[in-house]
């Protein structure tokens, strides 16, 4: 294994589940990761795969019905899950912030710009008005904002979709946390400006050495941003590596399948190959490996027993029983 | 601060708006304005605009009591709308009724409000065993009427404007806890009460900085219709003596006391009283009727 820093986020075995009448609905069962400082991490799987639930674990706001059973999450010393609101509300914007999806509804309507950047000053520094004004204006000319100073007065519906996640990005970043989550930052946005504002958040993180968890269904965004890969598959991790490695030589099938899928791998083809089938029903997942159905070199043993994650010499780590080929 | 000369003030940027745009249309808005406005200045200026005090025992004159209105035979310019049976100016009593009337309205409603809104944003924000205690037991209040309540009330502690106030609030606030309970409960989906959360904002500071504010136009709706609702209810309080005391007598009460000697022809102690009921729920309706047009966009 290479030789890293003493991780800033550890995450060990974590399972939050929930308890809904129509069963136990495992939406992270037994996830383990480790994060680096400044690090970018990228987490993919399918819609439903319990992606954003790590994210949520890890801010400790999972609502009921769900719950963290087990695991831990240790940040920079301390033990998240153990900890209180009140000391999670310590951590939370100022240690680690977290970027939504939507910017149309990520802001609040009905306050200025300003007044939501500063909010955040306000909880998480110790500057006074003017400070905080001019803190303000740096970080909106930081995101590329044009004219901050006016900008400041504007109401989130007087920006643009992408403006608006720039702002978030700016919310997110002013308070200078070592961490940043962004779940699916840019899927709600142009395809135009989606690469824009991606390369504006890996600027801002590799400035601050502020480390990042890009959770995303888009492969091709995670592959040119992240230093490393999760790929969740129904709750679980089917396989870690670093990006490179993973991206020209995936060991798992569902890895591979995802890969395929991405266009620019495909031109000329008439049609986008496609991983055949659904996720299950996270409720009611098969017995063996919960891929198997949707597998195309699933055997017997595969639908008998779930295969566990093994490390291999260079640090990549799948669940399977007949991985792919090392071509890397 | 410099910058903020350049904003408008709350007033102008209202002047301009969508909301005083249409009023300025609607001729239904206008006159409930008009009438409630009026009433406000009936009821502050009220002992400069009656020439007698209806509750000081020494101005009244019992050799006066019973004059009809002034366009009937025997009525005097002093007494325009006639007197009552211990010669008080019903003109001004209603003056001082229409007082207590909309005292106890507004009180009523803005009692009902802040109880009502704290406990719908409290049981829709947290949820859970909370949200179930909250709202059974806004369901076993609205199997109680106000009456009842105030019956209740007043064999225990007699009669008076508090106890009445208690027994509007206490079934008023059930209105308001559910419609906030359900408008906090879509909001806080929303992702910038998500976004306040990962912010590290206490609970309280999200609830009453980014949920009220986003669940206050229905309540305004509410609010201003109900005033009216609490004018009528307290008046049928009065009517069948469990609402507001003798010395403190509102609009209602004033029908009750001319209502003993209705069948006798002396029908303007209690008819002009019941006019002003009307008058002024009537405007309320009016400017409410017109807010909620305005404020509900599923009806735009």
């Amino acid at each position: 294994m290479v030789e890293r820093d003493a991780p800033l986020l550890s995450v060990r075995g974590l399972k939050t589940w929930f308890h809904t009448f129509g069963g136990v609905v495992k939406a992270v069962d037994g996830v383990s990761f480790d994060l680096a400082p400044g690090e970018i991490l990228g987490i993919v799987g399918e819609s439903g795969g319990g992606k954003s639930m790590v994210g949520f674990s890890i801010m400790g706001l999972i609502d009921r019905p769900g719950r963290i059973e087990a695991g831990e999450i240790v940040f920079d010393g301390r033990e998240l899950t153990k900890l209180d609101d009140e000391a999670m509300q310590g951590i939370r914007g100022r240690q680690i912030a977290m970027i939504f999806q939507d910017p149309m509804t990520a802001l609040n309507p009905l306050y200025t710009i300003g007044n939501q950047l500063e909010e955040m000053l306000t909880l998480h520094t110790d500057l006074g008005p003017e400070a905080r004004r001019v803190r303000c204006i740096e970080m909106l000319t930081e995101v590329g904002i044009p004219q901050p100073e006016d900008r400041l007065n504007a109401y989130p519906h007087q920006f643009s979709g992408g403006m608006r996640q720039r702002v978030v990005i700016a919310i997110a970043m002013i308070a200078g946390p070592r961490l940043l989550i962004a779940d699916e930052p840019t899927t709600a946005l142009d395809v135009t400006i989606q690469a824009q504002l991606l390369r504006l958040m890996k600027a801002q993180v590799e400035q601050r050495r502020t480390a990042l968890i890009l959770i995303t269904h888009d492969l091709a965004a995670v592959s040119q941003m992240a230093d490393r890969i999760v790929v969740l598959y129904c709750g679980r991790v089917v396989e870690i590596g670093s990006t490179a490695a993973l991206i020209a030589g995936p060991r798992h099938p569902y890895t591979r399948g995802l890969l395929d899928s991405i266009p620019a791998n495909h031109q000329g083809r008439s049609r986008l190959p496609q991983i055949p089938g659904t996720v299950p029903d996270i409720r009611k997942l098969p017995v063996g490996c919960s891929f198997a159905p949707r597998c195309p070199r699933a055997e017997p043993r595969c639908h008998a027993d779930a295969p566990m994650l093994v490390t291999d010499r260079t640090g990549r780590a799948y669940a399977c029983h007949f991985p792919l080929e090392d071509t890397a | 601060m410099a910058a903020d000369t350049r904003e408008p003030s709350v007033f102008q940027r209202f002047m301009v708006s969508e909301l005083a745009h249409n009023w300025r249309r609607s001729a239904s808005a206008i006159a409930g304005t008009v009438i409630i406005i009026s009433f406000i200045v009936l009821v502050t200026a009220g002992p400069y605009l009656t020439a007698q005090n209806p509750y000081d025992v020494r101005q009244l004159d019992i050799m006066e009591a019973f004059k009809p209105p002034v366009w009937l035979e025997g009525g005097t310019a002093q007494y325009l709308l006639g007197t009552d049976q211990q010669g008080r100016d019903v003109w001004a009593s209603i003056v001082y009724g229409s007082r207590i009337s909309l005292f106890i309205g507004l009180v009523a409603m803005l009692g009902s409000v802040l109880i009502g809104a704290t406990l719908g944003l409290i049981a829709g924000y947290y949820g859970g065993k909370l949200d179930a205690i909250i709202m059974r037991i806004a369901d076993i209040q609205l199997s109680f009427p106000s009456v009842l309540i105030a019956l209740f009330l007043m064999s225990a502690f007699g009669t008076g404007v508090d106890k009445v106030l208690i027994a509007l609030i206490s079934v008023g606030w059930v209105v308001y806890a559910r419609t906030v309970r359900g408008a906090t409960l879509r909001e806080k989906s929303r992702e910038y009460v998500q976004a306040a959360r990962v912010s590290g904002l206490p609970n309280s500071k999200i609830i009453f900085k980014h949920v009220l504010p986003n669940v206050l136009t229905p309540l305004i709706v509410i609010a201003t219709i109900q005033v009216g609702t609490f004018i009528l209810i307290e008046a049928s309080l009065s009517f069948l003596g469990v609402g507001v005391p003798i010395t403190q007598p509102s609009l209602g009460l004033l029908i009750k006391n001319g209502f003993d000697v209705l069948f006798s022809g002396l029908w303007w102690i209690s008819v002009f009283p019941g006019l002003f009921i009307m008058l002024i729920v009537f405007g309320i309706n009016l400017l409410g009727d017109f807010l909620r047009d305005e404020l509900n966009p599923r009806l735009k």
